[in-house]
């Protein structure tokens, strides 16, 4: 009933509830450094916490139990061909993405005008750069540390070609901020090649720090152009998106509804368009470079030229993504910081790597977290939830929130034999080949 | 991919010079236009190690050629050479896709040969594990073909064409190898003798004209070995040439037409298996006196 791992569960546990209780207790100051401590561990309300930490073993326990349960009830449900059509067929699958369709339809309209604004620019914008880096991330397998960099190519693209007053710098002729897209993404893309062709034919850890400076670069170069980019005093007044054609005129304005109605249309254009992407050769391709780089190569996938398009087809995505960011709103080079790149980066792993659904799942979940925390903790305080939340979804669910079945296969693999599948956690590989 | 033109250009160039120079002593071939594979004095080194020492062989069209020698000969090393993991510091191999067609190895990336059409297996076996035995194969499938992205995104009708055109050619190659009952299974999921021989049909999949298998009876049971050797065979009966790697000696009689015996990097012996038997040089190095080939067993 109590073997030791189920113990060292419950130790672990415990931990984590301790930890928690401290993090979210009173802080110290330099006259009383230990108060923190004192008011968190000697206080009743650690036993709130002790609490959850024992509810959280017994879930877990509860869990283990149940799922050869779950497994044999399923199995047999298989086995009777009409309820397995009804519970895991491809009919499941489309009335399950329309019910989630539809509530992403409805739900802008159930919330306030402020949760709605964040809907736009927190959950929607980083649904498509998640999506976006999911490509490099999830289905090439590499670490793209810089990927918010191309989001601000996009922006500031968009503010050059859409305005002549928004930045010093501006195209000789202003163009709707719709034909933007097409110049935005292709620069976007052209800036993922560029960056990308030397670079990636570095491994792993390597292509993660290289990417990191450009993104550092790009943001920098940014702030510090004043007489270019207006520097950190940031782009005003792009105008917003608008249609002009003959029998259509719309202007999307300082409401976010209509923004967020676009966005959704995007999201699950983009969302199509690249699960074709992976069930096609290309996919395929990505998948061998991933589990295993030689063994592609040798089957004849031009490997380095694979990764380029994936890369080039993740910076398109973030540069698009930009234009959106630019006639949305006001921005500056803090828009494009370091963070938002790990945080785009936190989306996919949160996610699920490889996984669509996945990608916007984490974004829906993690900045939904930082909307509802913006009122209830400090804002210094906020990343300790966020890194809370990340590091208990990291043990206890490696694959992420809706992982995709490929990669989670993969890292069962990883788990069981020798199987390196990801270049982020690869081992080196030699120069041996047998 | 290199340009067809270009290749073929510098090709008839490379025949040239090949059938003026001097034909090496006693290897076994015919005319250039007779061969599918000739290395010439390969040289490989790392470091201070010398692993191919002057390594010369040729091919010939349609034959299963065998590479056998002790561990540590350059067995491997010389594949690697041959499908461009390795770039040696000497020496040059030649390709003839058809037998007008040579192309000079060396300096090309591996994934560029595996589109001129030397496909191989690995020694210990490098599939794609978490992917299902019919994706394994259809990557290789799909190398040649040409459709992009953008076509896949939209699903144009030549894509889906291509795209159905490998599932069935993958089926037909898991069927010739047999595992078609396993195709959607995961490859890790399969016994060590039929990821061996999934190897095999992934490699088969880019179309090679000659097929590199290094150890492919390595850790299989006597009934698979046998049903191996009926796969060689039938892989050389459909044109293409098999250029093994093996230790185990039964299989290798029976079913190489030329076996060439590599020692420390050099070859020290080639001809027919009866002929090569019979030399002292392979027995004294390789063979040994007591573990007489007639065992039959395997010799490490």
């Amino acid at each position: 009933m109590l073997t030791p791992a189920r113990l060292r569960q419950l130790w672990v546990c415990l931990a984590l509830g301790v930890l928690a209780a401290v993090v979210t207790g009173p802080g110290g100051d330099s006259a009383h450094p230990f108060r923190a401590l004192r008011r968190s561990v000697v206080d009743p309300r650690i036993g709130i916490f002790i609490g959850l930490a024992v509810g959280l073993w017994v879930l877990l326990i509860a869990v283990a139990r149940l799922r050869p349960l779950l497994a044999e009830v399923t199995a047999a449900a298989r086995a009777r061909r009409p309820v397995a059509a009804a519970l895991g067929g491809p009919h499941a699958t489309t009335g399950l993405n329309a019910v989630l369709l539809a509530a992403a339809i409805v739900a802008p309209l159930l919330v306030s005008t402020a949760a709605q604004q964040s809907m736009v620019n927190d959950i929607g914008i980083y649904a498509l750069l998640a999506l976006g880096l999911n490509v490099v991330v999830g289905y090439a397998g590499l670490l793209d540390l810089g990927y918010i960099a191309f989001f601000a190519i996009g922006a500031y693209v968009t503010a050059y070609f859409s305005s002549s007053s928004a930045m010093p710098w501006h195209a000789p002729f202003v163009i709707n901020p719709f034909f933007v897209f097409p110049i935005a993404l292709l620069i976007a893309a052209l800036a993922g090649v560029i960056l990308g062709a030397p670079t990636l034919r570095l491994r792993g850890d390597y292509l993660a720090i290289v990417t990191l400076g450009f993104g550092e670069i790009i943001q920098l170069l940014a702030n510090n152009s004043d007489e270019v980019t207006n520097g950190s005093r940031g782009v005003f007044g792009v105008p917003h998106l608008s249609v002009d054609l003959p029998g259509i005129h719309y202007r999307w304005g300082i409401d976010p509804l209509p923004y967020y109605y676009l966005l959704l249309g995007i999201v699950v254009v983009v969302m199509i368009a690249f699960g074709r992407l992976e069930r096609s050769r290309i996919g395929r391709a990505w998948a061998a470079i991933r589990e295993d780089e030689i063994a592609a190569e040798a089957t004849g996938v031009p490997t380095l030229r694979m990764k380029l398009l994936a890369f080039a087809i993740g910076a398109s995505v973030s540069g698009f993504a930009g234009v959106l960011l630019a006639t949305k709103q006001f921005f500056n080079p803090q828009s494009f910081s370091l963070q938002s790149s790990f945080l785009v980066v936190a989306i996919v792993i949160f996610g699920g790597m490889g996984s669509r659904l996945g990608a916007v799942t984490g974004a829906v979940v993690l900045q939904g977290l930082a909307f509802y925390l913006r009122d209830k903790v400090p804002p210094t305080d906020r990343y300790i939830y966020f890194g809370a939340v990340i590091v208990v979804m990291m043990i206890f669910r490696p694959q992420g929130l809706v992982p995709s079945r490929r990669r989670r296969r993969e890292i069962e693999l990883a788990g069981t034999t020798a199987g390196a599948s990801d270049q982020l956690g690869a081992a080196p590989i030699g120069r041996t080949i047998t | 991919m290199p340009p067809r033109g270009r290749a073929s250009r510098k090709g008839h160039r490379m025949s040239a010079v090949a059938a003026a120079g001097p034909a090496d002593a006693g290897v076994p071939g015919g005319t250039p236009s007779d061969l599918v594979l000739e290395a010439r004095d390969l040289t490989l080194r790392f470091g201070g190690v010398t692993s191919l020492d002057g390594v010369s062989l040729r091919q010939r069209r349609g034959e299963i050629l065998a590479v056998i020698g002790p561990n540590g000969a350059g067995k491997t090393s010389l594949f690697n050479c041959f499908t461009g993991a390795y770039r040696p510091q000497q020496g040059s191999v030649t390709f003839w896709r058809t037998s007008r067609r040579p192309a000079r190895i060396v300096g090309r990336s591996p994934h560029a040969i595996t589109h001129l059409g030397i496909a191989r297996t690995f020694q210990n076996i490098r599939l794609f594990p978490a992917l299902s035995a019919l994706e394994n194969v259809q990557i290789g499938t799909e190398v040649r073909q040409r459709y992009g992205s953008l076509s896949a995104v939209l699903g144009l009708p030549g894509a889906r064409r291509q795209e159905r055109a490998g599932v069935s050619r993958a089926f037909e190659l898991l069927d010739l190898v047999g595992l078609s009952r396993r195709a959607h299974d995961l490859a890790s999921s399969l016994s060590h003798g039929e990821q061996r021989r999934l190897e095999i049909a992934r490699a088969l999949g880019t179309g090679p004209r000659l097929l590199l298998l290094d150890e492919p009876a390595a850790g299989t049971n006597p009934a698979e070995k046998r049903a191996l050797e009926a796969l060689i065979r039938r892989i050389a009966g459909g044109g293409v040439s098999v250029l093994l790697i093996e230790h185990d000696m039964r299989l290798v009689m029976s079913v190489a037409t030329t076996v060439v015996v590599l020692n420390f990097g050099r070859v020290i012996a080639h001809g027919t298996p009866a002929q090569v038997q019979r030399d002292p040089a392979v027995v004294e190095a390789y063979l040994g006196v007591e573990t007489g080939v007639d065992a039959g067993g395997e010799v490490r």
